[in-house]
């Protein structure tokens, strides 16, 4: 609780600074407060509990998805300050705008009542509406902000939709009365229809299949650093929040439902892979990456009762490689009117740290030991053997192959092809943000228990 | 000390070889290789003094995984092939200058490590991490300081890539299903799992896809020739003398013994489908104009012969298989160089350009021949004793088997004879062949030593593994 209020001050502080010209110290203010209320949330594991009726949930769950957000949110904070260098009238708006989008984020884990994470799904929806327009005078980002806006609020008004008629049919927002609620008999069909709406409207959110056709266009169009958060941390919310409701609301699924996130994970993982497959600009690869991405990780849905922990690695796993990718793929893209694989080309002549540290995040992506997105797909995997569903490993394990075929291009282009400009000198930050969150992504290999053991 | 000091060793060789500079990368190379093949010497005696080398340790809680490395002879062989033939390739390169040397030194470095880390590993997660991990640095190898047109190369090599990781994710498949009857990964409890013969099917197969890509075993082989092509000649000596085992172990280590009911089962038509890999290697190696081309064919026939000895299940066919693989490891890397050596004078590995080299350099072309006759297992070399035995078991299971295995000897006869003809015979050439120099020498008369001293005497190393191939075999049995 302390953490949300934290944040919050935190951005409300980011915006006087302005006020005062303190714009140079924007970045590493930020920064270091972020840090420590990394510190303050992390305390609050010994202190779970509830607050404001039930308002509000710190529990384990909610403390380890904030600390994972949190940390991504200083990434892309640390990021901030190369790419507005050239309009710094803007930059307290952008940080400011990220770290109001982080409590979003956070009460979009922590709530105890369908109210709360409602206005956590609008606090992070709105600041990403402003993000993905925010290059004002470039049409595909306006673009790009109009599809995300008309589409996200379409889904906002299904999830809230959704809960009316939860509400209808119970009485109540708070979710563990509901919960006690549904184990009983006698609930209305509209309870199930409720449910149904919510999730339809998360699956939007993580741009699932059939409800991704935002994800590319809006990816591309945005401004890189915009499309990273996207990318990263707005896809690891909207899958923990989704995680976090259906666990919270049903006991258990029924075999019906269990079979329709199956389809549903399958066709995500396929068709985002067969699409990334003949992309050939950067940006909208990732973006069906993580569609594929997305699907994998509601494979953890199958087996809600054992699945968080798996769930939070395979986040962190796959959102610490993101941060790690974009990194390269900002700076190189950076000044160019698009972001088509070409660019990339040569990469390992001219900057070899830079082409190591995008080898390293796409093997991650694509699954390889030592990285830590190998493991989290063991651990994906091992759980959905034991809960039963041997098929879809197998239909992930052929994904994972396809996968290659599209991160392998990337790495292909770095070290083949000639490059078509010389060497310039990177920004430190880039260097910075890259090496930290691969050294991370690889720590987490090397040690999964350290983040396994906090959901156990 | 237990075998950890050797990965260490290894992986402190590969990160000093990477900060040492493009100048000295291939001299601590070369230092790093000799102290890990000194090192392993001395682990060996340990080994025979019957000192505990092995190590475990707790790594992952859940799901259980141990830190676990075992010694056993099986291992301790396969992982003395590796670290004596590291300092041979690394020796080998030094004719040649690559750009970016401390990056391609170290990731030769780090790819022995993990090869080493394959033989040695005895949790099976543990052993998929490394297995895949070598996977990693020769795939850079070969598509950054390979040869020939740059697209081709690079489709070879993400073609083997994708095959290659296919096969293994179907192998990791296998091992979380395992996960689920037994709870940890331990080789041991995974060789007494209780399985139904349906289940041991499909695990066998998942297994098998892994090894038969890896190996290669037909159908799956057309990744290998164009990779073998288009590598540089390390890589190319590091895939056929090396990694290639790494299937072949892998199959007596832990195929064989989780499923054993299966192995029994469809014996004949693993062995079957081996063998066809000996006739079809042999054929197509028959019609090679390229000199590599025709050594990777080749190997193609002589790994079918060994996977072959591996599938019979007798004590004979896992001992020949195991001698087999050290000398097959041994004589490819030195045939391999020869194509490199005639490469560096002639710049073309066609055989129809080559030719007439034999009277400009005697030496050269009389230590040529003797690998040329260890490949073809000529009594006295090492090889002979791997395939006459691996031969014998075959007969010893059914004859047609052993009838058509044996036209691995006599096709070899023939094309490695027909290469040789073509290759150093014939008219003198009219292109000056420089005589082989010292360096290139202590590789080829190394390599010789070592074919020609265990081809007569090959007791050592039948004595160090047969122990570990009987319990192996035991535990195949269990279920009799």
């Amino acid at each position: 609780m302390q953490t949300l209020i934290a944040i919050s001050g935190l951005g409300v502080f980011i915006l006087i600074a302005e006020i005062f010209n303190l714009r140079k110290l924007l970045v590493p203010v930020a920064i270091i407060g972020l840090l420590a209320i990394l510190g303050l949330n992390v305390t609050e594991f010994s202190t779970p509990g509830t607050f404001y009726n039930n308002m509000i949930v710190v529990d384990a769950f909610s403390v380890a998805f904030s600390s994972l957000f949190i940390i991504l949110t200083i990434f892309l904070v640390a990021l901030t300050d190369d790419v507005y260098k050239e309009h710094p009238t803007k930059i307290s708006d952008f940080i400011a705008i990220k770290i109001f989008l982080l409590a979003g984020a956070i009460t979009m884990v922590s709530f105890g009542n369908l109210s709360m994470f409602f206005l956590g799904i609008e606090v992070l929806s709105i600041a990403l509406y402003v993000l993905a327009a925010s290059e004002r005078l470039n049409l595909k980002s306006n673009e790009a902000g109009m599809k995300y806006f008309l589409m996200g609020s379409f889904a906002s008004g299904i999830i809230l939709f959704g809960i009316c008629l939860i509400y209808g049919a119970t009485g109540s927002f708070d979710v563990a009365e509901i919960y006690d609620l549904s184990q009983g008999a006698g609930l209305p069909s509209w309870f199930a229809i409720g449910i149904v709406l919510m999730i339809i409207g998360m699956l939007f959110k993580i741009a699932a299949v059939p409800f991704h056709f935002w994800a590319p266009d809006v990816y591309q169009g945005s401004p890189a650093l915009t499309t990273a958060t996207m990318s990263t941390l707005a896809k690891v919310v909207a899958m923990a929040t989704l995680f976090k409701l259906l666990s919270g609301l049903t006991s258990s699924m029924s075999p019906e439902f269990e079979m329709v996130i199956l389809v549903v994970s399958i066709l995500s993982m396929t068709v985002g892979n067969i699409m990334a497959l003949r992309q050939d600009n950067v940006k909208r690869m990732l973006a069906f990456s993580g569609i594929s991405h997305a699907g994998f990780m509601l494979m953890a849905i199958l087996s809600l009762s054992t699945a968080a922990s798996t769930l939070l690695y395979y986040s962190a796993a796959y959102a610490l490689a993101g941060i790690a990718s974009f990194a390269v793929i900002i700076y190189v893209t950076k000044n160019k009117d698009n972001e088509d694989i070409f660019n990339f080309n040569g990469l390992g002549k001219t900057n070899p740290l830079l082409a190591a540290i995008l080898t390293a995040s796409l093997l991650s992506m694509a699954g390889i030991p030592i990285f830590s997105g190998f493991f989290a797909k063991f651990m994906l995997f091992t759980q959905t053997i034991e809960s039963g569903y041997l098929f879809l490993v197998i239909v992930a394990v052929i994904n994972s192959i396809i996968s290659v075929g599209y991160y392998f291009k990337l790495i292909v282009a770095m070290y083949t092809k000639e490059p078509s400009e010389t060497k310039k000198p990177v920004p430190f930050v880039y260097y910075f943000a890259g090496v930290v969150a691969i050294l991370l992504n690889i720590i987490m290999g090397l040690y999964p228990s350290l983040v396994t053991n906090l959901l156990r | 000390m237990d075998v950890t000091t050797l990965l260490l060793l290894l992986l402190v060789g590969a990160l000093a070889t990477y900060f040492s500079g493009d100048k000295i990368a291939s001299k601590v190379a070369l230092f790093f290789s000799l102290a890990a093949f000194c090192l392993s010497l001395y682990l060996l005696s340990l080994y025979k003094q019957g000192t505990d080398i092995s190590f475990i340790e707790n790594w992952i809680e859940s799901p259980k995984i141990y830190l676990a490395f075992q010694a056993d002879g099986l291992s301790m062989a396969m992982v003395l092939l590796t670290t004596a033939l590291l300092p041979l390739i690394i020796f080998s390169s030094f004719g040649t200058s690559f750009s970016n040397a401390k990056s391609f030194y170290a990731l030769v470095l780090f790819m022995a490590f993990a090869m080493t880390g394959t033989f040695l590993a005895a949790d099976g997660l543990l052993y998929y991490i490394f297995w895949e991990l070598a996977l990693i640095p020769i795939y850079f190898i070969a598509l950054i300081w390979g040869n020939g047109d740059a697209d081709e190369r690079r489709k070879a090599v993400v073609k083997f890539f994708i095959y290659t990781l296919a096969g293994s994710l179907f192998m990791l498949i296998a091992f979380a299903y395992l996960y689920q009857k037994t709870g940890n990964f331990l080789v041991g409890d995974l060789g007494r799992v209780k399985l139904s013969s349906t289940e041991q099917f499909w695990i066998f197969l998942a297994f098998f896809l892994a090894y038969a890509i890896k190996i290669p075993i037909i159908p799956f082989h057309t990744w290998q020739a164009k990779v073998y092509q288009k590598a540089p000649a390390v890589g190319t000596m590091l895939l056929s003398g090396i990694m290639l085992k790494m299937g072949l172990y892998s199959v007596i280590r832990w195929q064989l013994p989780i499923a054993p009911l299966a192995a029994k089962e469809y014996m004949n038509v693993f062995i079957g489908l081996s063998i066809a890999g000996v006739i079809y290697g042999s054929i197509v190696a028959l019609r090679q104009n390229d000199l590599k081309k025709l050594l990777a064919y080749s190997s193609l026939a002589h790994v079918g012969l060994i996977a072959a000895g591996c599938y019979t299940l007798t004590l004979d066919g896992l001992s020949g298989a195991v001698s087999q693989m050290i000398a097959h490891g041994f004589v490819i890397i030195g045939l391999f160089f020869v194509a490199e050596i005639i490469y560096r004078r002639y710049e073309t590995r066609t055989i129809s350009e080559m030719g007439g080299i034999r009277a400009q350099t005697p030496r050269f072309s009389s230590m040529f021949m003797i690998l040329v006759l260890a490949s073809v297992a000529l009594p006295g070399t090492f090889n002979f004793v791997g395939e006459f035995t691996v031969l014998y078991s075959l007969a010893q299971n059914n004859i047609w088997f052993a009838l058509f295995g044996g036209t691995t000897i006599i096709f070899g006869a023939y094309y490695m004879l027909k290469m040789y003809q073509n290759v150093m015979l014939g008219e003198t050439n009219t292109k000056i062949f420089k005589d082989v120099t010292t360096n290139e020498a202590i590789v080829l008369i190394f390599i010789i030593f070592f074919l020609l001293f265990f081809g007569l005497y090959p007791k050592p190393i039948v004595d160090l593994v047969t122990p570990s191939l009987q319990e192996i075999l035991s535990n195949i049995n269990r279920f009799n």
